[in-house]
């Protein structure tokens, strides 16, 4: 077994468990926590882009998301004050319907992956590096690119807009 | 436990898994915020899909897809995010099931 | 531009002479009565002298087609605005213009006092218009867009005054009563186009001639159809009703259009038409009930029913304008016989001198009754003969060629339609003679009572004569009245409608003395006829005071002047038929169209949304799971 298909297993292991302590932590219901799973689960997620050789996007990944945004998150979560969910029991409705309709997701899933055999015979080949993602970038996808650009600044106008005291 | 060398199929499997958990989340959580997080991982599942294509079919623009999907989500959480800050100033909470005014 | 000059082009001005006077009239100078009346009055009268100079021109030709314009062409349909002379037409032009052009005189002196007098003259002359487009035009569609034409100008002269109840109500029922007559004449139009592919007067004989067969399946229908338009316009049975209602309109109005012009535009069409009528009928198999009659024939009846019952009801009137209009009936029911008794050339003989006659009748009432400050009653006249000489003296002789006193005019015309009749059938032969008669004694019963006797009313004590501008137009007409006789207009007529009768110019004595030579029964049963019913009306209405008909008669007298109940049993049959279909609109209105279109609409979108608004809890949870679940079933369906 190769170094890499080690590396793999780590990091998919410890993709899924930090995802699954994201949404359904036994021993705690505080928001904080699931925030600080979800940056254990984008950083492990950072390694598997790195074995698929996409360095640059491992890089934003870990800027953008396990910077920026659960920055954004955490800041959001202390500006509320959300306290633990307390006294709240799930509803066994709820639970069945949500694991039946999940689980019956995921059975499509793997039994797509499973029978379509879409991996077979494909060697890995592509090399993310920066150099030719950004002639990519700036060359074919330019308009795209300045489109996301605006699109950024709408956001920040809209949440600039929508978090100040008085809507008018 | 026999471990076959790791390829494309591994990589789509671990997406779906990462996939249906956040969707498990969006549909048991009840914190606002928290489904928020969960849907951040729904889009890092398909991210990792993606690339797990790009690779392997040799073609870099799946990784500009994911690229973009970034930008984008980053977007999206600025402003969902702005809108929770919003909702919780009006309700004091960030709970859905006190956010059911739109049922008759 | 007239290069292609023909002398014939020169109608056109006939045509839109009046129409620039109308135009003119109603645009710029409505308000100046006076000024408006001489517009149209001259306009009128050029049209009269260019039509002399037309007739002149072309007397002796068969058929002179004008230059046409091209109107319409949609597929194989084409229709062209063209005029046609014909001697059929150039008569007919000049009665009209003729006519026409008296009777605008003496518009001038009768409606001198009325505000209204530029509407008065710009809708007269759109009515000369209109006329003359019926008469000039060269096929069906142009035919009946002046048809049309001639209705409105009708309608609005009958509704002149409409500040009266009574005239609105007139020219409404005019309208209506036309509009379905007109739905037939339409019909019938469409149905010789489908025919025969062609609505010009020509094609259509042309095509007749060289494939009859395939006219002769629809002749009958298609000729009956289009005899319903002439119903209407000529006001026949069961159509006639409007007709002495529109005696509410101005009296010279009533000389123009409903005794001398419009109301004959039915007999003149009918001839102008009647080549359709000569074929071979067969009918349709719904209408097998009447093989052995002919389109004609059902016609000629129609039209010796309506002379009859319009002469008894004549008998029993008091207001002396609705007599005349009566008398307008019987004497348009005698042409319509005729032209169905397969006669055209003696229709449009006695349609020619009874648009003389009558029309100098009705200027004579319409003098009565200016002198005697609008009262129209004949009882309430008498002893008017030294008051109104004039008046007197042409009314008389207007009487007499109505009543068909040789040498006048009417006994020649109206000689000639009883020798039609006597030719072809006996029966009605007998009704018409009866008609003669009734005629006599209603026109006797008229002038005895309205200028014999004794002054009956403070009215009629203070009438003088009317003024000159009314007195010429009369005396003018008498000449007309008195001479046509002698014209030989039957004669120029039949060498277009019945070329096959042998024509011979007599001398003066010979044409006076003709009806005796070739068809004496005939001239001496309408001599015979004319006699009795004046004998009759002189014994029972000399010097009477009061109409003693109605305690010798009794309940028929009654009838006759309640007009036999016709308008009581048409209101009652339209209240009947109103009422159910009021009735069963109510029930689908408020069953199909309220309760199941709308209400039911609104029940089942309510249901259906109440049904749904279940499914929208308002919970983030629901939706994600709802959102999950479709994701599946998607998956499943495409993955399949």
């Amino acid at each position: 077994m190769a170094i890499q298909d080690i590396f793999f297993y780590l990091f998919a292991a410890l993709t899924l468990l930090c995802a699954f302590l994201v949404v359904a932590n036994p021993f705690t219901r505080n928001p904080v926590t699931s925030a600080m799973f979800l940056v254990l689960s984008i950083i492990s997620m950072a390694g598997l882009f790195v074995l698929l050789h996409a360095f640059f996007l491992a890089a934003v990944q870990v800027l953008v998301y396990a910077g920026a945004v659960m920055v954004l998150f955490l800041f959001v979560i202390m500006l509320l004050d959300l306290k633990e969910e307390t006294a709240r029991t799930f509803k066994t409705f709820g639970v069945v319907t949500g694991i039946l309709s999940v689980g019956a997701l995921a059975a499509i899933a793997f039994r797509a992956i499973a029978t379509s055999g879409v991996g077979t015979g494909l060697q890995p080949q592509a090399e993310g590096s920066t150099r030719l993602l950004g002639r990519l970038l700036f060359k074919d996808y330019l308009l795209p690119f300045e489109i996301v650009s605006v699109l950024l600044l709408v956001a920040m106008v809209g949440a600039i807009l929508l978090s100040k005291k008085d809507i008018k | 436990m026999h471990l076959t060398p790791v390829g494309l199929e591994h990589f789509l499997i671990v997406s779906a898994a990462l996939f249906c958990l956040g969707a498990f989340g969006v549909i048991m959580r009840r914190n606002l915020i928290v489904m928020y997080m969960s849907l951040e991982l729904m889009l890092n599942a398909a991210n990792l899909a993606l690339v797990a294509f790009s690779r392997f079919n040799n073609n870099l623009n799946g990784q500009v897809m994911v690229f973009f999907i970034i930008t984008v989500a980053a977007a999206e959480v600025a402003v969902g995010l702005a809108l929770i800050v919003a909702l919780y100033r009006k309700r004091q909470t960030a709970h859905v099931e006190d956010l059911a005014s739109m049922k008759l | 531009m007239f290069d292609d000059f023909k002398p014939e082009d020169v109608a056109w001005i006939i045509l839109f002479l009046p129409l620039l006077a109308a135009a003119g009239i109603a645009l710029f100078t409505k308000r100046d009565g006076k000024f408006s009346a001489q517009i149209s009055i001259t306009a009128v009268a050029l049209t009269f002298l260019v039509s002399c100079g037309l007739f002149l021109m072309f007397k002796d030709a068969k058929l002179v087609p004008t230059t046409p314009l091209n109107w319409l062409n949609i597929g194989d349909l084409k229709v062209e605005i063209g005029l046609r002379l014909d001697p059929l037409s150039l008569l007919m032009l000049l009665v009209v213009t003729g006519v026409g052009t008296m009777i605008h005189i003496y518009s001038f002196g009768y409606m001198k006092e009325d505000r209204c007098m530029g509407r008065y003259f710009g809708s007269l002359s759109l009515f000369m218009f209109s006329m003359l487009g019926i008469v000039l035009s060269n096929n069906l569609v142009m035919t009946f867009i002046f048809w049309e034409l001639v209705g409105v100008s009708s309608y609005l002269l009958i509704g002149f005054w409409y500040e009266k109840p009574s005239a609105a109500d007139a020219c409404k029922k005019a309208f209506i009563t036309n509009r379905l007559g007109d739905f037939g004449f339409i019909l019938g139009i469409i149905l010789v186009w489908a025919t025969l592919g062609s609505v010009s007067f020509d094609e259509l004989q042309q095509r007749l001639l060289k494939a009859p067969e395939a006219w002769s399946g629809v002749a009958a229908i298609a000729g009956l159809l289009i005899f319903c338009g002439a119903m209407g316009k000529s006001a026949m049975f069961p159509l006639h009703v409007w007709l002495p209602d529109a005696m509410e309109g101005p009296t010279p109005v009533s000389a123009l259009i409903h005794a001398a012009t419009m109301v004959a535009a039915g007999v003149y069409m009918l001839c102008r038409v009647f080549f359709l009528f000569g074929a071979h009928t067969v009918w349709p198999e719904f209408l097998s009930f009447l093989n052995g009659w002919s389109a004609l024939d059902i016609i000629s009846w129609i039209g010796g029913f309506t002379a009859l019952i319009a002469a008894l009801m004549a008998v029993q009137q008091n207001d002396i304008k609705r007599i005349l209009a009566y008398s307008t009936l019987s004497q348009l029911g005698y042409m319509v016989m005729a032209v169905g008794l397969t006669g055209p050339t003696a229709a449009m003989y006695h349609l020619t001198t009874h648009a003389f006659f009558k029309a100098l009748l009705f200027l004579g009432a319409g003098s009565v009754i200016y002198a005697c400050h609008h009262e129209q009653d004949i009882w309430h006249m008498g002893g008017l003969k030294k008051k109104m000489p004039v008046t007197f003296w042409t009314f008389l002789l207007g009487t007499l060629a109505l009543c068909g006193v040789p040498p006048l005019s009417g006994f020649y015309s109206k000689d000639a339609v009883l020798a039609t009749a006597s030719e072809h059938s006996v029966f009605l032969f007998i009704i018409a003679a009866l008609v003669a008669l009734l005629t006599t004694f209603y026109m006797s019963r008229l002038v005895l009572v309205t200028f014999f006797g004794a002054n009956r009313s403070d009215h009629a004590d203070h009438a003088h004569e009317s003024p000159k501008v009314m007195a010429w137009p009369l005396v003018i007409l008498t000449v007309p009245t008195v001479l046509a006789g002698f014209w030989g207009i039957d004669l120029f007529l039949g060498r277009q409608l019945a070329p096959e009768a042998v024509a011979h110019h007599g001398n003066f004595l010979e044409t006076m003395f003709a009806p005796f030579g070739h068809a004496p029964l005939a001239a001496l049963v309408g001599l015979g006829a004319t006699i009795f019913g004046f004998s009759l009306a002189y014994g029972i209405y000399a010097n009477a005071e009061k109409d003693p008909l109605p305690e010798k008669l009794g309940f028929l007298s009654r009838a006759m002047r309640d007009r036999f109940y016709f308008d009581e049993i048409y209101s009652g049959l339209i209240a009947i038929t109103h009422e159910a279909v009021s009735r069963l609109a109510n029930w689908f209105d408020r069953w199909i169209i309220a309760g199941l279109g709308v209400r039911g609409l609104h029940g089942s979108t309510e249901i259906v949304g109440r049904a749904l608004r279940l499914v929208q809890t308002g919970n983030l949870q629901t939706y994600a799971f709802l959102f999950v679940a479709g994701l599946v079933l998607v998956l499943l369906f495409a993955l399949k």
